[in-house]
C-alpha cells in the first residue's frame, strides 16, 4: 500500500469546487471563441471545412477553453479518488451558477426571478449534499 | 408552456437526453478509473477506464452543444439535469454507494434549480 493520506470530504468537495470554476471559465471562453472563430467560409466544400477547422484550432479562446476543460477533468479525477461519486457529481451543478452570473456580467443577459431562485436553490442543494453523514 | 414544447425539435430533446446518459456513464468510469491512481500516477494515462470516461464525456458534450442549439431551454435544461439522477442510480447500482436522505433532497433541489435557470433563460 502506498503511503498517502486520503483526502477529507471537505478537501475532495473543495477540488470539485475548483472544477466548477474551471468549467465555467472554459464554457465562457468556448462561447466567446465560437463567435470569434466564425468565418464566411462554407462547411459544404473541402477547402471551406479546412478554413473553418484551421480558424477554430488557432483561436486563442477555444484553445484556452478546451485546455481548462482538460485541467478540470484531471482535478475531478483526483477528487474522485477518495470520495463517493454520489456526493461529488452533483456539486458540478455549481457550474450553472457561475455561468448564469458570468453571462449576465459579460454577455449582458438579464437577471430575472427564475434565474435568481434557480441559483439560490442549486447552492442550497449542494449545501444539503455536503452535510450528508459520513459513509 | 405547450407552445414552448412545440418549438423544441424532438431531435434536440433526444440529443440532450443522450448527452445526459453518456455523461453519467462518463462519470462512472472516471470514478472506477480514479481508484487505479493508487498504483501510481502513470495510471492517469495508462488507464482504459479513464480513457473511456473521458471519451464518453467528450461525446456527451458534443451531443449537448448540438442539442442545445435549437429549442427552448426551459424544455432542454430539465433533460440535462437528468444526468444527475442517472449518476445517483449508477452510484448505488454499480458502486454500492448509499442513497441517503441528504443526497436525495440535495439532488432534488439541484434539479429544481437547473429547471428554474432554464425557464429564466428562455
Amino acid at each position: 500500500m502506498p503511503v498517502r493520506k486520503a483526502l477529507s470530504r471537505r478537501q475532495s468537495v473543495g477540488l470539485v469546487f475548483v472544477c466548477t470554476l474551471l468549467g465555467a471559465a472554459g464554457q465562457i471562453l468556448i462561447k466567446t471563441g465560437a463567435k470569434a472563430s466564425a468565418t464566411s467560409a462554407p462547411w459544404t466544400t473541402v477547402s471551406g471545412v479546412w478554413t473553418n477547422l484551421y480558424t477554430m484550432a488557432t483561436d486563442p479562446h477555444l484553445i484556452g477553453g478546451y485546455a481548462l476543460y482538460a485541467l478540470m477533468t484531471v482535478v475531478f479525477i483526483f477528487a474522485l479518488r477518495d470520495e463517493e461519486l454520489s456526493i461529488l457529481y452533483p456539486v458540478i451543478s455549481l457550474t450553472y451558477v457561475w455561468v448564469a452570473a458570468l453571462s449576465i456580467w459579460l454577455f449582458g443577459e438579464s437577471m430575472n426571478l427564475p434565474k435568481l431562485l434557480g441559483i439560490l436553490i442549486i447552492v442550497a442543494g449542494v449545501g444539503v449534499l455536503g452535510k450528508d453523514g459520513k459513509k | 408552456m405547450t407552445a414552448h414544447a412545440a418549438a423544441t425539435p424532438f431531435q434536440s430533446m433526444l440529443l440532450v437526453g443522450i448527452a445526459s446518459f453518456f455523461g453519467s456513464f462518463g462519470a462512472l468510469y472516471l470514478k472506477t478509473g480514479a481508484a487505479k491512481l493508487n498504483l501510481g500516477l502513470r495510471y492517469l494515462i495508462l488507464n482504459g477506464r479513464l480513457l473511456l470516461g473521458v471519451t464518453l464525456f467528450v461525446t456527451s458534450s458534443l451531443a449537448y452543444v448540438v442539442g442545445i442549439r435549437h429549442g427552448e431551454l426551459s424544455v432542454l435544461y430539465p433533460l440535462v439535469s437528468l444526468g444527475y439522477i442517472w449518476t445517483l442510480l449508477w452510484s448505488a447500482l454499480f458502486l454500492k454507494e448509499r442513497i441517503t436522505r441528504n443526497k436525495l433532497f440535495g439532488l432534488l433541489l439541484i434539479v429544481l434549480g437547473i429547471v428554474l435557470i432554464g425557464i429564466g433563460k428562455s
